[in-house]
């Protein structure tokens, strides 16, 4: 009750500011952190991103800025009503909320969601509150399975007996309360399918461990789970990706957190994740080569730009991972070990690269 | 015998004099006739010329009133009214009734017609096509004359068919004309009615009314000043051909050859003169009838070698930047209009000016590409616009310096006019038709420096104009999202949204559309502290 009188009394800050400035009869402002790579340092000893101090203004009478600036002030008056309501909305419910036509005219406050989701990002850096406190949820994605129970909302769930489907993972994880975790490590798959796989093959029974999976880049609340399991428990965090240039960088959000997100990086972040495939070696060890699909000028754009960010310029076993993937020229799915056979990815490639210690970190 | 020696008096037989109106019909593509269309629009530029040329002569702000009327299919009755002095009754039917008859072919000086060809030929092409006689009138202030006269071809004399003489109580002077010729009448680019349009552009101290098949039209006076009479100059060494010096040494009143060089020729005075003969070998004591084709020939060239000082440019009568501006904005109602005089320049001993305007918005055509309004001597030149010095030196402007798009080798894009006036005693056209000024390299340079004097100035104007619409654009932008903010702000603080509009609205008005972090032309969000 506490934090969402002091989210509110945020919020009316920024409004007040707003106003005292036409008051004043300035031009309006708002100061907003940074959030693009210029802005991110990469912190080598807490094996993070972090948020840098750099600040930008923005006005409201800006041809470049006043969108942005509307759009802004209107999250924050969303977020107040939330609060005030006690209800939460989804990104995509936010961005129809905010959503209107200025009269006269055929311009939309809002056009497309990215535009309502950064602005929300925007009012988490402006006023230190996180989308949770904001009462605005990310799309739920993900599942999990393993031999965990916990307390969500006064039910007790089993992770182990969810049936096929696995628990699927809010997008709020802070209030979840673990009962009883009987597991030794977490294996993260990029790739929902590949979940469905190990998850069918009972591989979190089998390895004693967690499976938990997104479908794509992780959300926050997978995020955020994976840190505090692995944090409360000191569960090791596996990370299976596709091999490409995006896998790696998926990869990396995991465990040093992102560019958009790096002034929480220390919510989210886990340095201590390790890369467990599928890297470049694999390939030729597994001979997936005939698996290889041709990069195309995009992703050759992508693996220049990762390969030289700050977290990766100076990791040797990184950059002999890239110089590989340039050199094979194309990315290879995990879903390609199904060549080897059904259960091969469970049966083999997992236990056999935990086994040997076959690691990228 | 097999074949008949054709003896030297047959042959003289079969020579005969070639009269002007066979001449005249070998040569109608020459003079402006090739065809129905042209020689409707020269018929009449051949009268208005004249009008307006004795007009300036006589110091008189020029009434010219045109009628064109289809009598039958592509017949038409032309008819051409002045307020000039008017022409004595003994040279009346000589001046239209002869050909090469004139007053301006002897002479150099700045003028529209100088050939004695213009009126006479029209009246012979009218007549030539529909066998009827030109009816003029002419009053210099006493009795009014009214003649019918047709040309005799064979003699090129004047034949009067009748002559009435009245009172003239008004104290009227001028002249009417009127002639019914074959022709085909257009609306368009190339028309009477456009002709009539860019003469008045170009002479904007005329007052023209145009009753014409579409209807009547007055081109209003939009000066009260005429522009100094041009003053007749000699000929300069430079600018003189073997055939005119021919010429010249035959018709000199001088008695010997110092003599002709230092009288018949602008800035050739003893020394120059000595110099010359010196050059060309030839004694200054021999009379120029005396000169072989040969010693014209080396005096010719000696005449170039010699170093001479320019021939004097008060012959020229450009419209001076007043009076273009005023006649480019009355005719196409644009918003800005700028115009300029360059000092006068010589090409090949021949002195001329350039002067040109541009105007900008206003009426002027939305879409495409600029308009090219071309001047000789202040007479429009409708046809054979690509062979043109002007459009050379348009297209060999850099007009995206000022403000303007252009693709190479094109007029510039946007709501642009654009006059060139080449004033000289002497045009260079490009051909006997008379409707393109040749590209001398000294005539190009001289147009694009008045072209570029005058972007300079307009450029200032566009420009600003270009920034006070962007201006207008950001306000309204500003405007739409004002009471959006202001309703996001009331949700938010409570505060009243009406009084929020107002404050926003009064920066808006205070500051106009100055605004933060524009200035630097930065409408990203620029970082305002360290990393």
């Amino acid at each position: 009750m506490e934090k969402k009188q002091e989210t509110i009394k945020n919020l009316k800050r920024l409004g007040s500011k707003v106003t005292g400035d036409i008051e004043k009869g300035e031009n309006p402002s708002l100061d907003v952190p940074i959030r693009t790579l210029s802005n991110v340092k990469y912190d080598p000893t807490r094996k993070m991103i972090t948020m840098g101090s750099g600040m930008a203004k923005r006005y409201f009478f800006n041809v470049g800025h006043v969108r942005k600036f509307v759009q802004t002030v209107e999250a924050a008056a969303l977020a107040k009503e939330l609060n005030e309501m006690n209800k939460h909305l989804s990104l995509r419910e936010a961005f129809y909320r905010m959503k209107r036509t200025l009269p006269d005219s055929n311009i939309n406050l809002v056009d497309e969601q990215e535009e309502s989701n950064e602005a929300i990002e925007d009012l988490e850096l402006i006023t230190g509150a996180s989308r949770e406190l904001l009462h605005v949820n990310a799309n739920k994605l993900g599942s999990i399975a393993g031999k965990v129970v916990i307390e969500d909302k006064g039910d007790v769930i089993d992770w182990s007996k969810l049936g096929s489907g696995g628990w699927s993972i809010p997008s709020n994880v802070e209030d979840i309360v673990f009962k009883k975790v009987d597991a030794k490590f977490i294996i993260y798959l990029e790739k929902a399918a590949e979940w469905e796989r190990l998850h069918e093959d009972r591989v979190w029974e089998k390895l004693n461990c967690i499976i938990i999976s997104s479908q794509g880049q992780a959300t926050r609340g997978i995020r955020r789970l994976l840190q505090r399991l692995h944090l409360e428990y000191k569960l090791p965090v596996y990370i299976l990706v596709d091999g490409d240039p995006w896998g790696a960088y998926i990869y990396s959000v995991i465990k040093y957190g992102s560019i958009s997100l790096a002034h929480i990086s220390q919510e989210l972040a886990i340095p201590g994740a390790r890369m467990l495939g599928l890297t470049a070696e694999d390939v030729v060890k597994y001979d997936l080569k005939k698996h290889i699909i041709k990069f195309e000028e995009v992703d050759i754009k992508r693996l220049e730009q990762v390969k030289n960010y700050d977290w990766f310029k100076d990791n040797k076993e990184w950059q002999k991972q890239f110089k590989l993937w340039k050199e094979l020229n194309g990315k290879v799915e995990l879903a390609a070990l199904a060549s080897k056979g059904i259960t091969f990815i469970s049966d083999h490639y997992i236990p056999d690269k935990i086994k040997n210690k076959e690691f990228l970190d | 015998m097999a074949e008949r020696i054709i003896t030297a008096e047959e042959l003289a037989q079969q020579l005969r004099a070639v009269s002007v109106a066979e001449f005249f019909e070998k040569n109608r593509h020459l003079l402006g006739y090739e065809n129905p269309t042209k020689a409707l629009i020269t018929i009449v530029k051949e009268f208005v010329d004249n009008s307006l040329d004795a007009c300036e002569e006589a110091r008189i702000l020029p009434d010219v009133k045109v009628v064109v009327r289809e009598v039958a299919p592509d017949r038409f009755k032309v008819r051409v009214e002045d307020n000039g002095p008017g022409i004595v009754e003994e040279k009346l039917s000589l001046a239209f009734g002869k050909l090469l008859y004139g007053s301006k072919f002897h002479r150099l000086k700045m003028s529209r017609g100088t050939q004695g060809l213009g009126a006479s030929g029209s009246i012979l092409y009218s007549q030539l096509t529909t066998g009827k006689p030109a009816k003029v009138t002419s009053s210099i202030g006493k009795d009014i004359h009214e003649i019918e006269l047709m040309i005799d071809v064979n003699k090129n004399e004047p034949k009067i068919i009748s002559h009435k003489q009245e009172k003239n109580p008004n104290k009227w002077h001028g002249i009417k004309i009127e002639v019914e010729t074959e022709g085909r009448y257009i609306e368009g680019k190339q028309s009477v009615m456009e002709y009539l349009r860019q003469t008045a552009m170009c002479n904007p101290y005329a007052k023209i009314i145009y009753d014409g098949p579409a209807g009547k039209i007055e081109f209003e006076r939009g000066a009260k000043e005429l522009p100094p009479l041009p003053r007749e100059i000699k000929p300069h060494p430079y600018g003189v051909e073997v055939g005119l010096l021919r010429r010249m040494l035959a018709g000199t009143n001088s008695r010997n050859l110092t003599g002709f060089l230092t009288s018949d020729f602008s800035r050739v005075g003893r020394n120059s003169a000595l110099e010359i003969l010196k050059l060309a070998k030839l004694d200054g004591n021999k009379k120029p009838v005396d000169i072989t084709h040969d010693e014209t020939v080396e005096l010719h060239k000696a005449m170039q070698m010699v170093k001479l000082i320019g021939p004097p440019t008060d012959c020229l009568s450009p419209l001076g930047e007043k009076l273009l501006e005023e006649g480019l904005r009355k005719e196409t109602k644009a918003e800005f209009v700028v115009a300029v005089t360059r000092p006068p320049s010589v090409y090949r001993g021949n002195p001329f000016e350039i002067e040109c305007a541009l105007a900008f918005g206003g009426e002027l055509p939305q879409e495409g590409g600029a308009q090219l309004f071309r001047f000789a001597n202040k007479m429009p030149l409708l046809y054979h616009a690509s062979d043109c010095a002007t459009t050379e030196s348009v297209i060999d402007t850099d007009w995206r310096r000022y403000a303007f798009s252009q693709s190479s080798g094109q007029l510039p894009q946007g709501q642009l006019a654009i006059l060139i006036h080449f004033a000289s005693v002497w045009v260079p056209y490009t051909s006997e038709g008379k409707q393109a000024i040749a590209n001398y390299e000294e005539i190009i340079k001289e147009m694009k420096l008045a072209l570029q004097e005058a972007g300079r100035q307009l450029a200032i104007y566009v420009r600003r104009k270009h920034k006070m619409k962007e201006g207008q654009m950001r306000r309204e932008l500003f405007e739409k999202y004002i009471p959006e903010l202001a309703e996001s702000l009331e949700k938010l603080t409570n505060d009243k949204k009406e009084k929020l509009i107002a404050g926003l609205e009064k920066i808006v008005k205070r500051n106009g559309v100055k605004t933060d972090g524009e200035e630097t032309g930065n409408d990203k969000e620029s970082e305002t502290t360290g990393k």
